[in-house]
């Protein structure tokens, strides 16, 4: 499993442009699932079909990380740059980047105050010696991330984009997993997440699922002086009560914690005070689909470094297997 | 039981967005009008007046939304003492202070504190208490004990009794937009002693307060000729200017804006003029905040107005309406849905 | 001339009747059917019944405005925004108010009665007011209601090298190249879709998609330039003069990378200058589109427009012809395409 985190975090996939990331995902589940297809969005559906009599559940994890676009390119080859997703100020500063073209650059900001910078006053060096030079590796328009590779560090992994590929790679270890399931489960990789849960509407208003759940990664509470948040590193799945997209229908959130239980899967409660998930869109599909999230505990989101234990990720995988074969009548 | 003894009822029972199914059984044990009661997969309640007679009918759909903001445990700390976010919108000044029910394995008495007045440092009272610095005590010693009653992502309530002011006036929780579903009570009263050719939907949507998504959901399903979204408005008190504020005691508001259908709008105010149902213009440039937003745009579009019920100090324990103005609506509404006919809903798409 | 007429027309989100009755007059005989819906989006259907991908253009009937909120004892008028206006380019314009078009003026206090200190500090939206000069609030009333909408009153002129002026250019532009592609000898099923509210939300863009059912759609719009003193180049967001811009991302949608290559490449090979937008704030009608049922590719081709929402705005009329010159060459391709299966 580490194998595929690794290779899907080190993946390029800026929300809109998931093409390498699903290239890749379809090449790791197409043996394993009845049905793999794209839609217009570029989310990439595998489906395993279940018995007549299940339901329909859809999982769902997205492809696309958080971003940046060249948005000018100066006389002396220097780049300015728009954010995609929500790009923190203080995680670019002495970072590289990696564009869709493959040309690699350093982040620095303009003299002043580090309280006052804005994103404006930031530019990249992808050491070209002028504009043609620059011209000549990268185009106005171009996307690209963060440029940093994966580590593992043990029980915990260092890398970016854990969020979230490390729900793809969730949702790959539990197809591969899972045999004969009782319910017909969607495995969609969604995209364009970071921009406003897109993907996923439209993968849910074609798919009209009995039950969907999000596997995308929450924030953690147990680093120094950490924001208030009772979910660490270790202590298991979090089973996600309430985020600002989505409050987990009560019936899901039960059944999750039911069937942790009941197949001693290590749990803890999650309630995130902001951010959103792909299951705030599916909740919302037509006549309203029931919906919860399983998360992956991870330190630093939207850095270079999300960190996670491995031994979270193996109880998600647990749990998402677990819903497979469970009876969804109740719900 | 009288509507306005369901009004108290409901104000008085916890349904915190996401959380409503409580109040789903009051509802349906208290609409002897509806044909038809239903709940939808988010919990929508969907009460059904059918209209007389055969043939396509118009299709109203009244929405007023149960769900009321409240507060979410986030921690429980090692002195027993809870933590908590929101659900909704709440001004964090108003928490201080306040009596709460905590919804545990059992219902748990709490009061939101603070550090005491006195050790705090000059100049602090001068400052609001930060939402992380209030915690919920509900009289526990230890994080062991609290824990048997109490997780992470438990839901805690405001606790107020229904306050009798002068008159009809009155003062309690949730009344937005508990007070929005009364007027839909009231409407299906009036609508018993007039004939009605349209079918008419009263929805006590879930979700209102953390993005409209009980009405995104249910207005989907019934698919509606006209919607007319029920909430509360600013009701005119000190130190509001008299343009941003609908006065108590004379109607609902009635909404201008781009959310309110011009027909809709017209044939409303025509039959507040006809029937002598004092009402107040209400003019809104912004379309959200409001089921109206999410009804208009399901599927190809949806011809909506907006009701608001006068109400001050929205969002604390303490609203306050003149319960007139409730029944006031619901007449409204339902002389609306009287004159209702096939002819009328077909010309909702010319413009 | 019609975009002079577009510009001048009057239309606030929910009230665009003025605007609606124009562009249904100039288009019916150039389509098969034309019809409304519960918002007031204008949908124009041409060859519905053609082989081929469903094509939509979208173009917004709305602009900002001021709607009365309010008439004081003295007969003024109170009003706030509907969609963004900035406050500051307010003071001392004149304004028309309501269908009748009762004209009025928005006053502050004189330059002479302000001490150096007041003026330097931007008059708020509360502070301003219309005077229509009515005596008192009843003689107000009797002209003017509320919930009426009041508009500047800028008229269309075509000035500098090249340049037009004109109010509401966002997004009577889109409108008026919308007209003329429609009037073009097209086969393929083309819908194009005058929408209501944008600038309250992309309010009647979903809507009229859900009824159109586009495979492909075409935002036409007009867009922020900043191509002026005081802004660093490299926040220009586009640059008048330097052709139609394609967005590549903003902040309501990331437009089909295969379509925008498209494009890019019909520019190119067609000698038509574009550039790229350059900005990842604001949004448009692509946004909803894009997301309607199972999904819509989506592009947006843009004029570049100085000063949007504010009461005059100036584009080139080279950018506007380079646009149409390009939304038409992509439809002749998709033609093309089609008629070689």
């Amino acid at each position: 499993m580490k194998t595929v985190i690794k290779q899907l975090t080190e993946a390029f996939g800026p929300s809109g442009y998931e093409t390498e990331v699903t290239a890749l995902i379809q090449s790791m589940v197409k043996e394993h699932v009845d049905e793999v297809k794209t839609d217009v969005l570029g989310n990439l559906i595998a489906v395993k079909k279940g018995s007549p009599d299940g339901r329909k559940i859809m999982f769902a994890a997205h492809t696309d990380e958080i971003g940046l676009v060249i948005t000018h390119i100066d006389d002396k080859g220097f780049l300015r740059f728009g954010t995609v997703g929500g790009v923190g100020i203080s995680t670019l500063v002495g970072n590289r980047v990696r564009f869709a073209g493959g040309a690699v650059g350093a982040i620095y900001q303009e003299k002043g105050s580090w309280k006052e910078l804005t994103i404006d006053k930031l530019y990249i060096d992808i050491g070209a010696e002028n504009k043609e030079d620059a011209q000549k590796k990268v185009k106005l328009g171009e996307f690209g991330i963060f440029h940093r590779e994966f580590e593992d560090l043990g029980v915990r992994l260092i890398a970016k984009s854990m969020d979230d590929r490390v729900g793809c790679a969730v949702l790959i270890e539990a197809l591969k997993k899972i045999d004969a399931p009782k319910n017909t489960l969607y495995f969609v990789f969604t995209s364009q997440e970071e921009v406003g849960l897109r993907g996923a509407r439209t993968a849910a208003y074609g798919i009209e699922p009995d039950l969907g759940i999000a596997l995308d990664v929450t924030l953690t509470g147990d680093m120094p002086e950490a924001r208030r948040m009772d979910v660490s590193l270790g202590r298991g799945a979090a089973i996600k009560v309430k985020d600002s997209s989505l409050i987990a229908h009560p019936k899901v959130k039960d059944l999750l914690v039911d069937l942790a239980e009941e197949k001693q899967i290590p749990y803890q409660m999650e309630v995130l005070d902001a951010g959103g998930t792909d299951a705030g869109a599916i909740h919302l599909t037509k006549t309203g689909v029931p919906s919860g999230a399983i998360s992956i505990p991870t330190r630093y989101v939207h850095t270079p470094s999300e960190m996670v234990d491995i031994r979270d990720v193996e109880a998600c995988v647990d749990l998402v297997v677990a819903l497979a074969d469970k009876d969804l009548t109740s719900i | 039981m009288e509507i306005k003894q369901v009004f108290r009822t409901l104000s008085e029972s916890s349904g915190v967005s996401g959380y409503e199914h409580d109040l789903a059984s009051t509802l349906q044990e208290n609409c002897p009008w509806a044909d038809e009661i239903k709940t939808d997969k988010l919990g929508n309640v969907i009460m059904l007046k059918k209209g007389q007679g055969t043939g396509p009918k118009p299709k109203v759909m009244l929405a007023g939304h149960m769900d009321e903001i409240g507060l979410i445990i986030t921690k429980i700390e090692k002195e027993g003492f809870l933590r908590f976010g929101t659900i909704g919108g709440f001004d964090q000044r108003v928490l201080l202070a306040q009596e709460v029910v905590v919804h545990g394995k059992e219902r748990l008495t709490g009061i939101i504190g603070a550090k005491p007045p006195h050790i705090q440092a000059p100049g602090e009272q001068g400052q609001a208490v930060k939402m992380d610095d209030l915690f919920i005590d509900i009289g526990f010693d230890s994080q062991e004990q609290a824990a048997k009653y109490v997780r992470v992502g438990d839901i805690a309530t405001m606790k107020r009794d229904v306050l009798d002011l002068q008159g009809s006036i009155m003062a309690g929780k949730s009344f937005d937009d508990r007070a929005g579903v009364a007027a839909i009570f009231e409407c299906f009263k009036v609508l018993e002693q007039v004939s009605h050719k349209a079918d008419v939907y009263g929805v006590a949507t879930v979700q209102e307060e953390v993005g409209l998504r009980g009405a995104i959901t249910s207005t989907y399903g019934i698919v509606p000729d006209i919607g007319i979204a029920i909430d509360v408005g600013f009701g005119d008190s000190p130190g509001l200017p008299e343009s941003d504020t609908i006065k108590l005691s004379q109607g609902p508001g009635v909404a201008i804006g781009p959310h309110v259908h011009p027909k809709v709008h017209a044939r409303m105010v025509e039959t507040a003029k006809e029937w002598n149902i004092s009402y107040s213009s209400d003019p809104s440039p912004s379309p959200g905040g409001t089921d109206a937003y999410a009804i208009q745009v399901a599927r190809a579009g949806v011809a909506t107005i907006l009701l608001s019920i006068p109400l001050r100090y929205m969002h604390t324990p303490i609203e306050t309406i003149d319960y007139e103005d409730v029944k006031r609506t619901g007449r409204l509404m339902a002389m609306f849905i009287a004159g209702l006919d096939n002819e009328f809903v077909e010309g909702l798409t010319c413009f | 001339m019609l975009l002079a007429r577009l510009t001048e027309a009057n239309g606030a989100p929910g009230q665009e009747g003025e605007v609606r009755d124009l562009i249904r007059a100039e288009i019916e005989p150039y389509v098969q059917e034309v019809k409304t819906d519960a918002l007031g989006n204008l949908i124009a259907l041409k060859n519905p019944d053609a082989p081929g991908p469903r094509v939509m253009l979208a173009a917004h009937m709305d602009e900002v405005a001021l709607m009365i909120v309010g008439i004081e004892g003295n007969g003024f008028l109170k009003f706030r925004p509907i969609g963004g206006v900035d406050p500051r380019v307010l003071v001392a314009k004149s304004v028309v108010v309501g269908s009748k078009k009762i004209p009025g003026v928005i006053g502050s206090k004189p330059i002479h009665l302000q001490k150096p200190p007041e003026r330097e500090r931007a008059f708020t939206m509360q502070e301003l007011l219309i005077d229509i000069g009515a005596k008192n609030k009843e003689e107000a009333e009797r002209l003017v209601k509320l919930g009426e909408c009041a508009y500047f009153t800028t008229k269309y002129e075509e000035f500098g090298h090249g340049k037009v002026k004109a109010k509401a250019l966002d997004d009577r532009v889109g409108c008026d190249l919308a007209i003329r592609l429609l009037k073009e000898d097209i086969a393929l099923p083309l819908i194009v879709a005058f929408t209501v509210q944008e600038e309250v939300g992309l309010r009647g863009a979903g809507v009229a998609t859900y009824q159109a059912k586009p495979d492909i759609a075409l935002v036409l719009e007009g867009t922020t330039a900043s191509d002026v003193p005081g802004t660093d180049e490299h926040k220009h967001a586009t640059t008048v003069g330097s052709g139609p811009c394609i967005t590549v991302i903003d902040r309501a949608s990331i437009p089909h990378p295969p379509l925008v290559q498209e494009l890019f490449a019909i520019a190119e090979e067609e000698g038509i200058k574009v550039q790229v937008r350059r900005n990842t704030a604001g949004g448009t009608d692509a946004g909803q589109i894009q997301l309607a049922e199972e999904g819509v590719k989506v592009a947006t081709i843009a004029v570049p427009c100085r000063y949007i929402h504010s009461p005059v705005s100036v584009m080139s009329k080279d950018d506007y012809e380079g646009a149409f010159k390009l939304a038409k060459s992509y439809l002749n391709r998709l033609q093309e395409r089609e008629a070689s299966r």
